[in-house]
């Protein structure tokens, strides 16, 4: 066991004051130290990005961080999205477009459109699609995933 | 009661699935944990194919945390992974794997030592140590080189498999037109996003084995596992959560299953094993890597004479569960949607030095289309007749169904093609996605310089194979409906089609019924998901019972309301009188209270309200389709771009078409990645070339073509009560051959295509050649 060293990371407004060895990577450590299950690990390297975080507000691979490196930051994840039963705009338009199948990759997704359409709220479709392509899905076929971030982007506009 | 059932089936009702996986509340493999697991990592071999001469755990024990460490002799009276079904099993019997290689490991990634630690971390840096010590043997890396040694004294050619009909043999030198090809499909797989995992947990109290982690078809595996480990079925049950992907692949019973519940009762705690990514790519089934040497003999009207077909299947390392399921299938699925009047087909079923190889979404039906497609395209140029003619001129008939294909092996199983109209599909489809114009339209752009082609596959699709399945609903005193299926849940909206089922059928409120899946402890039985059974069989069965569950209902609501049962009707649970909706009604809430054990309303009736029913069928509903796609080749890096993908698809019945179109388009847009991009290959030596997925390449969001659906209801399967058809795999089975047609007209060489995918390297090759 290599030696632990304490951090604090705030996730979804949560404080969680942990003990990690320097070796653990982020999406490790908000699962297993913080039973945060929502964020999913799906290659390890970096790829398919369903392990997707919010670090401070910056679309950011949980798998290629350490949770040492987090020290201090603010981490949004999927189960911060809905604000009690008040789904977020982009989970909304998920389920009404269908853009899910299994629902693995989807957490990832969430909040790499969120991240996307937070800092750019009137991104043009080519420059979406353009951004989108850096996580997959295999369920789907990204037609829907497309069509629902397109229609949770103009719901955000309209407020 | 009639026009509500038409209202909810087909309906695209919002996916009762979503909720938890939207806000992270799913349930997948490494969400679950148990107190005081164990973790587990599997050590494999970095040899494609040698002998084992010792693996010394010595140094890897030292670590702390380390529990235990297995190799075969530690398991050495478990015996090799049984099969599931296949009549073709017994001689087939000696390639089976056994969890831990015993004396010899034959692909690079297959287990030969498994790690027990505290933690996954530890039990990672413990596999790092483990020393195996071997001697290297020569390596079969195509199934189609000289077969060599799978064991002392057996050879590597597992089975030499046939399927024939009528006689092909006078035909080749009389025929007007005899069209040879040489054609290979890729080696691909499913890749879920989620990879696999497995959570093994001895119940001591009552002495049961649990895995969880379980997916596709629990109860076969279970019954599987019965055998295995010589156990009655009540003391081992499979627990199904959220499943992240299958495709086939998942959910099949592989060594790391078996290897977390030996370990969690020999060494008495609960065991996990989540696989990595790079395992995956080296350790689950792969798939569709064939080599084919086709013919077809034609008249000069481009009437199909006959057909024959020598293929050698590339199984990988071991024969696994399903036998010589995927050869099997490609042979019978080879004449496709075509009147052919002698058809011989031949497979060399070898063992190589590859990951395994099983199904994978449409097994043997991806390749036989593109084979029996790519002879289409080219006999049409050559008889100078439009590739949709010469299609059309062979179609099966509306007037030919149920039209039955007997094979002269003994033993054989007959297919018999339940219903359909093909060419009324292939009418539709051209007037759907406006085929003339398109030609016009590529004839335009070629002429102006562009590489642009369309090309199509047509193609039968086989669902819904029983035998039986059943289902047991029940309502509680508050209305909700229970659904207890023996089904899986694969991402596929399972929950939600039961439950459209069940809302158009019992009158039910769609949104109190919960469905459930994959719980061998719940329900002794269960078909599972696989071979796009699931709609076709367990709907089929819950149909069935949510009208027993209604007869039931309606035989108390009569009572209570004074009539008689034929003048009621149910909807949104609430069942009322038919000519006087807003009379009197009564509830299904209601009247499970009245039928609850003890009530004085019972009368002779057997308490509560709920049923089990059961589906029989001898069977398989055969759904069909045809794929059109456009695609253009950049001369100068050869990247061939599918600018449009249609899907014209008969699914006898839709009970969601939200969720049938998302069937198709995923399909396609996986099958586009098998055309194009994904490719397990191997170097001379064996070593996997693909072990991540920077090197697997999966179809991004900007290389997923527009998919148009054209989904027609025109031919309901007879098998059954609803008239349904599956439709898992009709999205990708034509897109091989589909794409393939449109790269050769786009650069005008017809048959050009020869081997999927086609790589950027593999088109440069093609256009060079054609200077």
């Amino acid at each position: 066991m290599m030696q632990k060293h304490d951090i604090k990371l705030d996730i979804n407004g949560k404080k969680y004051e942990i003990a990690v060895e320097p070796r653990r990577t982020l999406v490790d450590v908000i699962r297993d130290q913080c039973g945060q299950t929502g964020t999913h690990a799906g290659c390890h390297h970096g790829v398919c990005g369903a392990c997707t975080i919010l670090l401070d507000d910056e679309p950011v691979r949980s798998c290629l961080v350490f949770g040492i490196q987090a020290d201090g930051k603010k981490i949004r994840t999927v189960e911060g999205l809905a604000e009690g039963n008040k789904l977020h705009p982009l989970q909304q338009a998920f389920t009404d477009h269908h853009a899910l199948q299994c629902g693995y990759c989807t957490p990832g997704f969430l909040m790499l459109a969120v991240g996307i359409l937070e800092k750019d709220p009137d991104i043009s479709h080519d420059d979406l699609v353009s951004a989108l392509s850096s996580n997959l899905c295999r369920c789907t076929g990204y037609a829907n995933i497309i069509t629902a971030v397109k229609a949770a982007a103009e719901q955000m506009r309209a407020g | 009661m009639a026009s509500k059932k038409k209202l909810i089936l087909g309906e695209r009702l919002r996916r009762l699935e979503d909720p938890p996986l939207i806000t992270g509340q799913g349930r997948f493999a490494d969400d679950i944990n148990f107190p005081h697991q164990l973790h587990m990592r599997i050590v494999r071999s970095p040899y494609a194919h040698a002998e084992i001469k010792s693996i010394n755990t010595e140094s890897a024990s030292q670590i702390p945390g380390v529990v235990a460490i297995w190799t075969h002799g530690d398991i050495s009276d478990l015996g090799p992974i049984d099969f599931r079904a296949d009549k073709s099993a017994e001689e087939l019997k000696a390639f089976r794997q056994f969890c831990l290689a015993k004396s010899r490991v034959r692909y690079v990634g297959d287990p030969v030592a498994a790690i027990f630690a505290e933690d996954p971390y530890i039990a990672e840096d413990a596999a790092d140590l483990i020393e195996l010590d071997v001697n290297q043997l020569s390596v079969i890396s195509d199934a189609d080189q000289e077969p060599g040694e799978f064991d002392e004294g057996l050879g590597s050619e597992a089975a030499l498999l046939t399927h024939t009909f009528g006689d092909v043999s006078p035909v080749w030198d009389s025929a007007y037109l005899v069209v040879d090809v040489d054609l290979r499909t890729g080696r691909h797989s499913g890749v879920p996003l989620e990879t696999r995992g497995a959570i093994g947990v001895h119940n001591k109290t009552t002495d049961t084995l649990e895995l969880y982690g379980a997916a596709k078809i629990p109860h076969r595996n279970r019954d599987t596992l019965v055998r295995m480990l010589s156990r009655p079925p009540a003391k081992i049950h499979l627990h199904e959560g959220h499943t992240g992907g299958g495709f086939g692949i998942r959910g099949e019973l592989y060594p790391e299953d078996i290897l977390v519940l030996v370990a969690a009762e020999r060494l008495g705690r609960p065991v996990k094993w989540i696989e990595d990514r790079q395992e995956h790519l080296m350790a689950a089934n792969q798939g569709r890597n064939q080599h084919h040497l086709a013919r077809m003999a034609f008249d000069q009207n481009g009437q199909i004479l006959a057909m024959a077909d020598e293929f050698w299947h590339d199984q990988g390392g071991y024969v696994r569960t399903h036998g010589a399921n995927v050869p099997n299938r490609t042979m019978c699925m080879l004449t496709g949607a075509y009147k052919i009047p002698a058809f011989q087909a031949k497979c060399h079923f070898r063992l190589t030095n590859k990951t395994p190889a099983a199904t994978y979404r449409a097994p043997g039906r991806f390749e036989s289309t593109f084979v029996r497609e790519r002879i289409m395209d080219i006999a049409a140029e050559k008889l100078g007749i439009d590739r949709v003619e010469i299609r059309r001129r062979n179609l099966i008939g509306v007037d030919d169904m149920p039209f039955k294909i007997k094979f002269n092996e003994p033993g054989l199983e007959t297919l018999v093609f339940d219903s359909g109209d093909y060419e009324s599909l292939l009418d539709k489809a051209l007037v759907h996605f406006k085929w003339d114009e398109l030609q016009a339209e590529l004839n335009e752009r070629r002429a102006g310089g562009e590489l642009v082609g369309c090309g199509l596959g047509v193609f039968v699709e086989e669902s819904g194979k029983g035998p039986v399945d059943g289902a047991r609903i029940s309502v509680d005193i508050n209305g909700d409906v229970e659904v207890l299926t023996g089904g899986a849940s694969l991402g596929q909206g399972f929950e939600t089609t039961m439950a459209q089922i069940t809302a158009a059928a019992l009158g039910a409120d769609y949104n109190k019924i919960t469905v459930l899946h994959g719980q061998t402890d719940r329900i002794p039985y269960g078909i599972g998901a696989h071979a796009a059974r699931a709609t076709v069989m367990t709907g089929s069965a819950v149909n069935i019972t949510a009208l027993k569950v209604r007869e039931k209902a309606l035989d108390v609501a009569a009572e209570l309301l004074q009539t008689t049962a034929d003048r009621l009707d149910i909807e949104n649970s609430e069942v009322f009188i038919s000519d006087n909706r807003n009379g009197p009604s009564v509830s299904l809430a209601e009247i499970a209270e009245r039928l609850a054990p003890g009530s004085k309303n019972l009368g002779g009736r057997e308490p509560n309200l709920s049923a089990e029913g059961f589906h029989n069928t001898k069977e398989s509903a055969f759904p069909y389709g045809i794929h059109f796609a456009v695609a253009k080749v950049d001369a100068e890096t050869g990247h061939i771009k599918v600018e449009r993908f249609m899907v014209a698809y008969d699914v006898g019945r839709a009970v969601n078409h939200m969720l049938l179109e998302g069937q198709l388009v995923g399909g396609c847009v996986q099958g586009v990645g098998g055309a194009l991009f994904e490719e397990f290959s191997y170097s001379e030596t064996g070593e996997p070339l693909a072990v991540t997925l920077a090197d697997y390449l999966l179809p991004t969001m900007d290389c997923a073509p527009a998919i148009e659906c054209l989904v027609t209801e025109d031919a309901p399967s007879p098998t059954n009560e609803l008239g349904i058809k599956g439709g898992g795999e009709g999205g990708i089975n034509g897109v091989g051959a589909a794409i393939a047609g449109a790269v050769d007209d786009a650069i005008g060489q017809v048959g050009a295509v020869k081997e999927l995918p086609v790589t950027p390297q593999r088109m440069k090759v093609m256009l060079n050649r054609a200077g």
